[in-house]
């Protein structure tokens, strides 16, 4: 995602807890600075050397936030928020429920909008979860036989079949 | 095999037929879809691609769904030649034909919709029509992808739709296009301006092969570039609106080189024909770009040659096609030297 003021990555996602709504705000490490200085002066009417360094401790805060964001992973295929924002490409369906609030301001950036309102697949209302398990499944199954744990494999197997049996069709 | 049967016929969307079709090519929809039960292919392992592939190839043994007769191609079991044979007939894309692993195309005697297993998404439904016919289009695939759905579990999300590796695609995962053939305005430079406009109102230009892709023979093709947040029918709707005005300014750009240049423009074409059917050796862009000259010549009256013709020859002159007509590799060279006995043999039949 570009940064709202300039064609840099926004690195920085702001949101300012306002009286009304919570505003979103997605910048560049350059912008975010001034962002942050600028709400500091609004503030005390005079910028202080004390409130700059508040601020600077606010970026390193919210690198550090977005480090650990990055080390998360999907528990269904693995990828991590890290090597999405990389590639670009999501890693499995689950990934827009496991990063919703990440992807959420990245899909309104991209569609101006957040809601689908076309076509429905049958069965959209039951829900997709029970099958989207499978990759899960199927990922450790794989796992089992590497380490040839095949007691596990055994078990997975059958769950598998069983999740497959219970939805087809 | 199936593919040898297609080298000598023009493809749907060359045929050159359906309303206002000298001006628009083909009307293009295509659907991403993915299976809720498998990563996306970039995240899938090799058991999981087999498993995909081998799910969709049962859809085709229900053919009496079908309403034409289907062929199925493993791509990872072709060579490369026939790869690039059906990404120049638009059947496949570059990705599809360069990525690893089990992955093939469904495709329609008449070439009127495909389907891709396993490239960027698990399924990549397309449906093409002769002509600007969008609606058409629309309840056509919309038909395959309702089948699709009766026998396979696609990922969908209540508010983001139907979910895609990329989240560019996400919420229909439907992309329409219409390809024109814009040589006037090439040709008065004013189609910068045109497109810096459609940009504005979210539509995207690209060329003959997509993204990426030089606007080759000045083919160029018009589409969506958001897919949530409206429905099938306003996307449609959205680029179907557009078209009459592309062609407005394409007509106006011709009467406007007739009127102010009618002598340079039809030595142009006359200059085009008569390279084409002498020349000894010739390339495929030069080749691409002389046959546009021709085809604006043939739509304004100035030259009289067969127009499925010459459509036809815009495909096959195209280095896979050029290869497998002649039943095997050629380098450079030698392709360039077939290409223009080829195209002075078309010709001359022609003129006959």
């Amino acid at each position: 995602m570009k940064c709202q003021h300039c064609e840099k990555p926004a690195t920085f996602h702001i949101t300012e807890l306002t009286d009304e709504v919570p505003e979103e705000l997605h910048l560049c490490e350059e912008h975010a600075r001034t962002y942050l200085m600028q709400a500091d002066v609004t503030e005390d009417d005079v910028p202080s050397i004390a409130g700059a360094l508040a601020q600077h401790l606010k970026i390193n805060e919210a690198a550090e936030q977005l480090a650990k964001l990055d080390e998360q992973a999907c528990p269904l295929c693995g990828i991590t928020f890290y090597e999405f924002r990389h590639v670009g490409r999501l890693g499995c369906p689950h990934d827009y429920i496991c990063f919703e609030d990440e992807i959420d301001p990245i899909i309104s950036n991209i569609h101006s909008a957040t809601t689908h309102v076309g076509k429905k697949p049958r069965g959209a209302a039951e829900g997709t979860d029970k099958r989207t398990e499978l990759i899960r499944l199927r990922r450790e199954i794989e796992q089992a036989i590497q380490v040839e744990d095949y007691e596990k494999a055994s078990l997975l197997r059958d769950q598998i079949a069983g999740i497959e049996e219970e939805h087809s069709g | 095999m199936f593919l040898d049967e297609l080298v000598g016929k023009g493809g749907e969307w060359l045929k050159g037929t359906g309303p206002e079709s000298d001006i628009v090519i083909s009307s293009r929809i295509r659907l991403a879809r993915n299976l809720c039960e498998f990563p996306f292919v970039r995240k899938c392992s090799d058991t999981d691609k087999s498993a995909i592939e081998s799910r969709v190839a049962e859809l085709i043994n229900q053919d009496s769904k079908w309403s034409d007769p289907v062929s199925y191609c493993r791509i990872d079991e072709m060579n490369d030649l026939d790869r690039q044979f059906l990404v120049e007939r638009q059947l496949i894309s570059r990705e599809l034909a360069e990525s690893n692993g089990a992955r093939s195309v469904l495709i329609d005697s008449d070439e009127k919709f495909s389907v891709m297993i396993n490239e960027e998404d698990h399924l990549r439904i397309q449906a093409v029509q002769s002509g600007l016919d969008l609606t058409e289009t629309w309840h056509r695939i919309n038909a395959i992808d309702d089948f699709v759905d009766s026998c396979l579990h696609y990922a969908f999300h209540p508010r983001f739709g139907y979910l895609t590796a990329c989240p560019t695609n996400v919420g229909t995962g439907m992309r329409v296009s219409v390809m024109l053939h814009l040589p006037a305005l090439v040709m008065t430079r004013e189609l910068e301006k045109v497109f810096r406009s459609l940009q504005k109102i979210n539509l995207a230009v690209r060329g003959l092969y997509g993204e990426g892709s030089e606007a080759m023979g000045d083919f160029y093709q018009i589409s969506n570039q958001i897919t949530l947040g409206k429905s099938e029918i306003e996307l449609v709707q959205q680029v179907n609106e557009v078209i009459p005005v592309m062609i407005e300014y394409e007509r106006k750009a011709r009467d406007f080189l007739l009127r102010e240049s009618r002598d340079e423009l039809s030595d142009r074409v006359s200059r085009a024909h008569g390279i084409l059917q002498n020349a000894k050796t010739i390339s495929s862009e030069e080749t691409m770009h002389l046959l546009s000259s021709i085809r604006l010549g043939v739509n304004l009256g100035l030259i009289e040659v067969d127009l499925p013709m010459l459509n036809r020859l815009f495909l096959q002159t195209q280095p896979a096609h050029l290869q497998k007509m002649v039943g095997g590799k050629l380098d450079i060279a030698d392709r360039n030297v077939h290409r223009a006995s080829y195209l002075k043999k078309s010709f001359n039949i022609d003129d006959n």
